[in-house]
């Protein structure tokens, strides 16, 4: 991954949390707001480095819980947690098909919050939580998971846009030439 | 597998995450305003972009129904002006009463109007950051509202935004009564409160007070941050909780969280 390619992530990252903080997409009706951030941080993963997944893990959980009542900094380690078992995991992994980036980024999704949630009683915060709150885990996770193929295609095109173009290797190869003489 | 340098820079991480976790409340409330502050010219842009969607529909209305309009908003004027006339002249009377029987003077409510900039994502919170702050004269635990009625109270304070927290929230709690019966209670969060922001609890209602669906909440003055007669929602429903010992009721809200574009922060 190139550091241009860094940069944007960051970038999404920052547009990510933005867009949250607005209630995009469908706050009002859903009653429940989609994180992106555990989509992001699976493509993180399986395309960039363990620098690139620490990076955002850290910027984005910081960028999150500052416009949220979270304590700050409490969102960055189960970013990283799903950032690094994706980098670990990267190369078992089918990640250029669309159902597989659904299955991680719902699986992401559905661990993120909950991580979260567990880190927030651990240092003593009582977050609003019932049974309601099944249905939002539900919603957060498949939110998610329909939500990181998007993110895929959009980041997989900025690639591109900001690499060269690969090299297309002909099939001539010199020392098969066939050398005809004179008949 | 792992690397030196990979365990390195989780224990920079780490070390991070703790100190964060670990500032004091004022210092990490400070901080989370000066990271939060980066999205301002985001909410700048968006801003515009809403002003100018509205300058072009309004260019792009016909004539005749902004006369329409402008006729309505006229007459609306006319009649509030009066009633700000009428409420003086009770105001000033409640005045000379409160001072002929030598009670402590009422001030008036000073309204001051802000712009909600962004909301928490995260689920498990209920709270918004407005674009006033104590230079603005807004302090921590000032009653927030809209003309509809109570929305919360302001919790943390920079110089030039607020984070209010919602009702709802688990760190908002609302002393109020019921109109009709006069018995007291707490707002605050329940089961409901999740799905739908707009539907709270009145808690902690002595067991034989006679409520009913369509009963008026209002702020009951008691615990000192709310000025008494905030109108907050009404009844739903009731039932009995804690073994029969208090009468919890469900509550609507009367201004709807989600739909917040511009609160009223009421100063001392």
């Amino acid at each position: 991954m190139t550091g241009v390619m860094s940069v944007c992530l960051i970038a999404a990252a920052y547009l990510l949390v933005f867009l949250e903080a607005l209630g995009f997409p469908f706050r009002h009706w859903l009653g429940t707001q989609i994180d992106f951030l555990p989509g992001l941080m699976v493509y993180a993963g399986l395309k960039g480095g363990l620098v690139n997944s620490i990076s955002i893990a850290l910027i984005g959980g910081i960028l999150f819980d500052s416009v949220s009542a979270n304590p700050l900094a409490i969102s960055v380690l189960p970013l990283l947690v799903v950032g690094g078992i994706a980098h670990w995991n990267r190369e078992v992994v089918l990640q250029d098909q669309l159902f597989a980036q659904f299955v991680l980024g719902t699986i992401s999704s559905a661990a993120a919050p909950l991580m979260t949630v567990v880190s927030l009683y651990g240092i003593g915060a009582s977050p609003l939580l019932g049974w309601g709150s099944l249905w939002q885990w539900l919603l957060l996770a498949l939110g998610g998971g329909l939500a990181t193929p998007l993110i895929f295609q959009t980041l997989i095109r900025f690639e591109k846009a900001f690499s060269h173009p690969p090299l297309l290797e002909t099939s001539y190869r010199a020392d098969r030439e066939i050398k005809r003489g004179r008949i | 597998m792992l690397k030196r340098p990979h365990y390195i820079l989780f224990s920079i991480v780490l070390v991070v995450v703790l100190a964060f976790l670990t500032l004091p409340k004022k210092t990490a409330a400070q901080l989370k305003f000066v990271f939060s502050g980066m999205f301002l010219p985001l909410v700048g842009l968006t801003t515009s972009v809403e002003h100018l969607a509205d300058e072009i529909s309004r260019a792009v209305g016909s004539r005749r129904s902004l006369q329409k309009e402008v006729e309505t908003l006229r007459r609306e004027n006319e009649q509030l002006r009066l009633r700000t006339f009428q409420t003086q002249q009770v105001w000033e009377e409640n005045g000379q009463l409160r001072q002929s029987l030598e009670w402590q003077k009422q001030s008036p409510w000073k309204p001051k109007l802000a712009r909600v900039v962004l909301r928490d994502p995260a689920n498990w919170w209920r709270t918004l950051q407005i674009d006033k702050g104590s230079r603005d004269g807004v302090q921590p635990n000032l009653p927030v509202l809209t003309p509809a009625g109570l929305i919360g109270c302001v919790r943390e304070v920079t110089s030039s935004r607020s984070q209010v927290a919602l009702i709802g929230d688990p760190n908002c709690q609302v002393s109020a009564l019921v109109k009709a019966s006069d018995a007291n209670g707490i707002v605050a969060a329940g089961p409901s409160s999740i799905l739908e922001q707009a539907i709270v609890n009145l808690k902690f209602l002595p067991r034989g007070s006679r409520i009913k669906p369509g009963d008026e909440i209002i702020t009951s003055g008691l615990g000192g941050i709310y000025p008494k007669g905030i109108p907050i929602g009404h009844v739903l429903d009731t039932n009995t909780v804690g073994y029969g010992l208090y009468l919890e009721a469900r509550i609507k809200l009367l201004a709807d969280p989600k739909q917040l574009e511009e609160v009223f922060v009421l100063l001392p």
